[in-house]
């Protein structure tokens, strides 16, 4: 119900919105909650396993109940907390764990079973009969489903932003903003992250008073005070869902998430990026995270309307909603006192204050008294009546070791009972980056322990749960990070903000009030979210599974999407209890990220589409693409794969190209080859080092290919060496290894030889490059360079000459991957496109047709060249692929003792051969494997694979390449290729097929 | 011979002179972006401990080499003569204007010879994209995880660090005369400036961005 004022919401803006269809009314300034809290809403959720009717627990972000998913299509958002939720017009949310609904949830059947589901059940049942388990997984998987992923593109945008600071604070509450000021007065750059939509946290939603004003204007100065702070940064609705080495710290702010939804067809918020993922990495931390107050196990302690103390005062103080009518408080300690008066106050009719503790006569109490409210000390709720809603509970007195009395029990009737069991410091960021927790015996409960990384836990996270005490450690952490951060300035003193002084005696620790029903404690819920109960805990330690880690696992205590916010410490308690150890021994388990769900959206930011990887393009690209160019991916390079014409297929296209290469003129983009160029006096012996074949009778003007290897002796990358002066070297390298081997260059250089005087410089983006082969070629380039001596003798295979072609300053090199005369030329790529154009117009007349990278390796297969990763997969040696010729015995080089291992020298290696098939149309799958004798049936003993296979226009037949085993000794011997459907018998032969004396190619 | 017309920037499919000129968009101006054509780019290695070398330098670029890590030295206006970005200890990026660079290249190339400098014409194997504005640092955190913050990244830092996903160069030039805007050069590799273009536009979007004239 809503109260006639008060409140921090708007009454003047009015929301319209629905939950589980349900047509409801709010104000801005509400969350979900608050508003179904104002709307008389009880049940709102069911429960994962039992699919028990719960409600709104929680204010904040440890809600365990109200999970629920909000809109629908596109837009949606599962497993989202009701209590983070703000309320905008028109908003709809539905709960995410009922069907149909759920009011009439058929699920629920499961609670009568409740006893056959204990703690493990998943691991006990089910597994027999087992080709049955496929059917039982998916019935299971339904009933104890979470939300829905939405099954639609996303139109919203998400993005990244990187942040450096000083001083990061976490938690904008009294205790952040104290650490904020005191730092950002000082200068320093700081960055405020609250995951509220206002700064203020707990002061919010108490009636507590700072420096004589109220908590909400205090705050407001404060607010106004950081704004006008040149470096500080404060972002609300931010979570700080996770903090790393470093003080690396991830921030997800939801930058349009509470507004409204815009019914134009794309249901799409205005205001731009959805959701921000920062990347802070802070100089100090300050953890002000505060604290969740924590329940106590009892049983049925889960029925609508029980609910955290401070939550039902923060639904009355902030959003003037009251959560019931007819309240009783249960507590073991002082806080719940101004809770029970600030709901009289609001309304609610508080009927008693049951405390866990004997003797009860603090301030607080004696103000209750006051109120007229009856405080029944030495007690505890041992039950709860009613089952959508409390209708009434059962009290019983406590005992000084904390054991019920049988008799006495007596009945309170009411609709709300709210609890508060202490508080537990928000532990989690401290705990995510290797921070140690302590169990402090004294407030009962854990707090930072050591933590390898500068940060400081302050306020309630630090178990300071007083507030002048948290005003307190605030201004000191801020203070002590700005002068850790190197900070130099002290800033003005001002006086640290006191708090009225509240009078607070000890709590009195406890977990769990004994069910006096036999059975009783499996209704007494731990973990509302998984539905885990004391006696699920019992069963576990019973059944051996002591260790904490293990109890979460069996039980799956704290593992739902609440991460046991409210649960974990309740757990480990009655583990301890059970087990007669102290906590301390009983440990915590691990605290991961994130500290709340995050989106995909916001983790992948821009990286979607077009933007999801970069497409490194040549500077021929926009022809490619003009000539409808098929693009194939290598690395991260867009190269042309084939250009169909009209109504051609690729095998159309490819077989046109590849006859045009060998008969007029091809012309290939091979811009994406690497290119480094090295210097220095030490050149040669970097050379001589890296490839494996000898670089000393290489003269000037003259080009090389070298293999290189990895120090395991495989075949690493290979490409063609010129020398363009004395000290003076281009390597080429592969498209995709040229990133690879300058990092490999450069390690040898930087780590193992560092005495060589050698300069290597990336040059494979500043060269245009294209390769014109065929013979046609050079009438075109004579045609084109008029003044070069382009013919055999002035120019060889394997030399290079500079001049100009058509004008443009360029690099001439006969170098071919063909096997034809071929010209690779190259100019600074400013002028690519124009050599391109110009190629392709004075080329013309011969028939010059560009070819992709299909044509381009049926080519050199047709040839038997090999590809680095096709041909080669890491586990090949340059003998393997038949290239002794390139192995030098008169040097040392990198990979050179590997060649001589048992395994690597060994004869029955796969070594590279040409496969052809019987039937000259059959083209072999690449990968397919090899067999020397072919049965019905596997197992067949597997002799190679096929590395590359394409039909040749030019052979006019399939051709093929394979590793085989002693490949080079079988010669002539069939083998067969089992496939699917059939059987391909072929012949192994030498793996060239198209000129094996090289005439065209040093024509 | 080889005319202007034959020569292209990396940027030029995106027609940004055309889209400069159309775009008068007044009220979007918190963030300006644009190509800068065909500057000069040398890079140069040497040893920094080598009297010699760094002596032969300074009489060709007019002022001593940077050797604190990511500064540089040089005019603003590369019309004033070369600007020169540390790279590595021993390794610089010699900035030129687009006429002056083949001058430079070879002056620098004949007298380092002799004291172990290595000098290679790099001008066409990055694109320079100019980010300027109020906005401009913003647009640069989206993507970078240097600190930026303009106490830190001064006029005339230098560094080379990943933008998005692309390996980039960054310079801050001076502040424009407005306050508040800074101004920045990327250098990025030619292959991959399509793509950065296109994040540096999304990432700009949020904030109203202009082209302007490299």
């Amino acid at each position: 119900m809503r109260l006639a004022s008060g409140g921090r919401i708007d009454r003047t803006r009015s929301y319209g919105f629905t939950f589980n269809g349900t047509q409801y009314q709010g104000h801005a300034g509400d969350t979900l909650a608050a508003a179904l809290i104002a709307n008389g809403v009880r049940l709102v959720g069911r429960s994962f396993k039992l699919h028990r009717p719960r409600g709104i627990f929680s204010a904040g972000a440890e809600e365990p109940n109200a999970i629920v998913q909000v809109e629908s299509g596109a837009y949606t958002l599962p497993n989202l907390r009701a209590t983070q939720v703000e309320l905008y017009d028109g908003l709809s949310a539905t709960s995410v764990n009922t069907w149909p609904s759920l009011a009439v949830d058929f699920w629920s059947i499961n609670n009568w079973f409740a006893p056959l589901l204990p703690a493990g059940f998943y691991y006990k049942t089910f597994m027999w009969p087992k080709p049955l388990w496929h059917t039982y997984e998916k019935v299971i998987r339904r009933a104890a489903g979470l939300g829905r992923a939405p099954m639609q593109p996303d139109p919203d945008t998400y993005d990244h932003m990187h942040l450096h600071c000083d001083v990061l604070v976490v938690g904008g509450g009294a205790t952040g903003l104290a650490a904020a000021l005191k730092a950002g007065r000082t200068g320093a750059r700081v960055v405020l992250a609250d995951e509220q939509s206002e700064l203020g946290g707990q002061l919010l939603g108490n009636r507590q008073k700072i420096d004589g004003a109220s908590g909400a204007e205090w705050v407001a100065t404060a607010a106004q005070e950081l704004e006008a702070l040149a470096d500080v940064r404060v972002l609300t609705r931010t979570t700080v869902f996770g903090h790393y080495d470093h003080n690396y710290a991830a921030l997800i702010e939801r930058r349009t998430d509470h507004l409204d939804l815009i019914a134009s067809g794309g249901e799409r918020r205005e205001g731009g990026t959805r959701q921000r993922l920062w990347k802070v990495r802070a100089k100090q931390v300050v953890l002000a995270t505060g604290a969740h107050e924590r329940s106590i196990v009892f049983r049925n302690n889960d029925r609508p309307g029980v609910m955290q103390a401070s939550a039902a005062a923060c639904y009355v103080n902030r959003y003037a909603a009251r959560p019931g009518n007819r309240a009783v408080i249960f507590a073991n300690n002082d806080s719940a006192y101004a809770a029970a008066i600030d709901l009289s106050e609001g309304g609610v009719s508080v009927v008693a204050v049951v405390d866990a503790r004997s003797d009860v006569n603090s301030d607080a109490s004696k103000l209750v008294k006051a109120h007229g409210i009856e405080v029944i000390s030495g007690h505890a709720v041992v039950d709860v009546n009613g089952r959508r809603q409390v209708k009434s509970v059962d009290i019983v007195a406590l005992d000084e070791v904390g054991k019920v009395g049988a008799s006495g029990t007596r009945t309170i009737s009411c609709d709300l009972l709210a609890v508060s069991g202490g508080w537990n410091p928000c532990v989690h960021l401290h705990c995510h980056s290797g921070g140690k927790l302590n169990f402090d015996a004294e407030r009962a409960c854990f707090v930072p322990g050591k933590t390898k990384l500068a940060v400081r836990t302050v306020g309630a996270a630090a178990g300071i749960f007083d507030l002048t005490g948290c005003l307190e450690s605030g201004s000191e952490a801020g203070a002590l990070a700005s002068q850790k951060a190197g900070i130099r300035r002290r800033g003005r003193v001002r006086k640290v903000p006191v708090a009225e002084i509240e009078s607070t005696e000890p709590a009195r620790p406890l977990f769990h009030v004994p069910s006096l029903k036999r059975g009783g404690d499996t209704k007494a819920f731990v973990d509302l979210q998984h539905d885990v109960t004391a006696s699920d805990i019992f069963l576990a330690a019973q059944e051996g599974y002591e260790s904490v880690e293990h109890l979460k696992r069996y039980t799956t205590l704290g593992m739902a999407t609440d991460q046991g916010k409210t649960s974990n410490v309740a757990g480990l308690a009655i583990l301890s209890e059970v087990l007669g150890r102290p906590i301390p021994q009983v440990g915590t388990t691990t605290f991961r990220p994130p500290y709340t769900p995050v989106t995909f959206g916001a983790l992948a930011g821009r990286d979607v589409g077009t933007l999801a990887d970069p497409v490194r393009k040549t500077p021929m690209h926009q022809w490619h693409e003009t000539a409808g160019a098929v693009f194939e991916d290598v690395g991260q390079w867009k190269r042309p794969w084939y250009y169909p014409r009209d109504g051609e297929s690729m095998q159309e296209a490819v077989n046109r190209e590849c006859l045009a290469a060998r008969n007029a003129i091809g012309l290939l983009d091979a811009s994406t080859l690497g290119k480094i160029d090295i210097r220095g006096p030490d050149a040669l012996t970097l050379l001589n080092r890296i490839y494996t074949n000898g670089w000393d009778t290489l003269a000037v003007g003259r080009s090389r290919y070298g293999l290189m290897c990895g120090e395991d002796g495989m075949v690493f990358d290979d490409g063609v060496t010129t020398r363009l002066g004395e000290h003076h070297y281009l390597m080429s390298t592969t498209s995709g290894g040229a990133a690879r081997v300058m990092s490999w260059l450069e390690e040898w250089l930087q780590s193992e030889w560092p005495e060589l005087d050698v300069r290597l410089v990336s040059v494979t983006e500043q060269w245009a490059s294209a390769s014109i082969c065929g013979p046609g070629a050079r009438r075109l380039m004579e045609e084109l360079s008029k003044g070069l001596a382009l013919d055999a003798e002035a120019l060889p295979f394997m030399a290079m000459s500079e001049g100009r072609v058509a004008g443009l300053p360029a690099r001439i090199f006969r170098i071919s991957f063909s096997g034809e005369v071929s010209f690779e030329v190259n100019v600074p790529s400013r002028y690519g496109m124009a050599l391109w154009n110009i190629l392709m117009t004075a080329g013309e007349k011969y028939g010059i047709t560009p070819y992709g990278t299909e044509a381009m390796h049926v080519l050199r297969a047709e040839k038997g060249y090999i590809i680095v990763g096709e041909e080669t997969d890491g586990t090949v040696t340059p003998i393997d692929l038949g290239l002794e010729r390139m192995v030098s015995n008169k040097k040392d080089f990198v990979g050179k003792r590997s060649l001589s291992r048992s395994d690597t020298s060994c004869r029955d290696r796969k070594q590279l051969v040409g496969l052809l098939t019987e039937d000259s149309t059959e083209v072999l799958p690449e990968g397919a494997q090899i067999v020397a004798e072919a049965r019905p049936l596997p197992p067949m003993e597997m002799i190679g694979h096929v590395t590359s296979s394409y039909h040749s226009a030019n052979v006019g037949r399939s051709i093929a390449l394979a590793l085989i085993r002693s490949g080079h000794s079988r010669l002539g011997e069939q083998v067969f290729v089992p496939l699917s459907n059939k059987r391909v018998m072929a012949q192994i032969v030498e793996p060239v097929f198209i000129d094996p004396k090289g005439s065209r190619l040093h024509g | 011979m080889a005319e202007r017309y034959q020569q292209q920037t990396p940027l030029a499919h995106f027609g940004l002179a055309a889209r400069a000129t159309s775009d008068q968009n007044e009220s979007a101006r918190s963030v300006r972006l644009g190509e800068r054509e065909f500057s000069g780019q040398i890079n140069l290695r040497g040893d920094p401990g080598k009297k010699a070398f760094m002596d032969a330098v300074s009489a060709v670029i007019g002022s001593r080499l940077p050797t604190r890590p990511n500064t540089s030295v040089g005019p603003e206006d590369l019309q004033m003569g070369p600007r020169v970005l540390w790279l590595a200890p021993t390794e610089w990026l010699v900035v030129t204007s687009p006429g002056g660079t083949e001058e430079v290249a070879q002056s620098l190339a004949d007298i380092t010879a002799e004291c172990g400098g290595t000098v290679t014409d790099v001008s066409d194997a990055r694109a320079v994209i100019l980010l300027g504005g109020q906005h401009a640092r913003d647009v640069l955190m989206k993507g970078c995880p240097l600190d930026l913050h303009p106490a830190t990244f001064v006029p005339g830092a230098c560094a080379q660090s990943l933008l998005a996903r692309a390996t980039v160069i960054l310079y801050r030039g001076a502040d424009p005369a407005q306050t508040g805007e800074s101004a920045f050069e990327i250098y990025v590799a030619r292959s991959f400036a399509d793509y950065l273009w296109t994040w540096v536009e999304d990432a700009a979007s949020e904030y109203g961005a202009r082209i302007i004239e490299g």
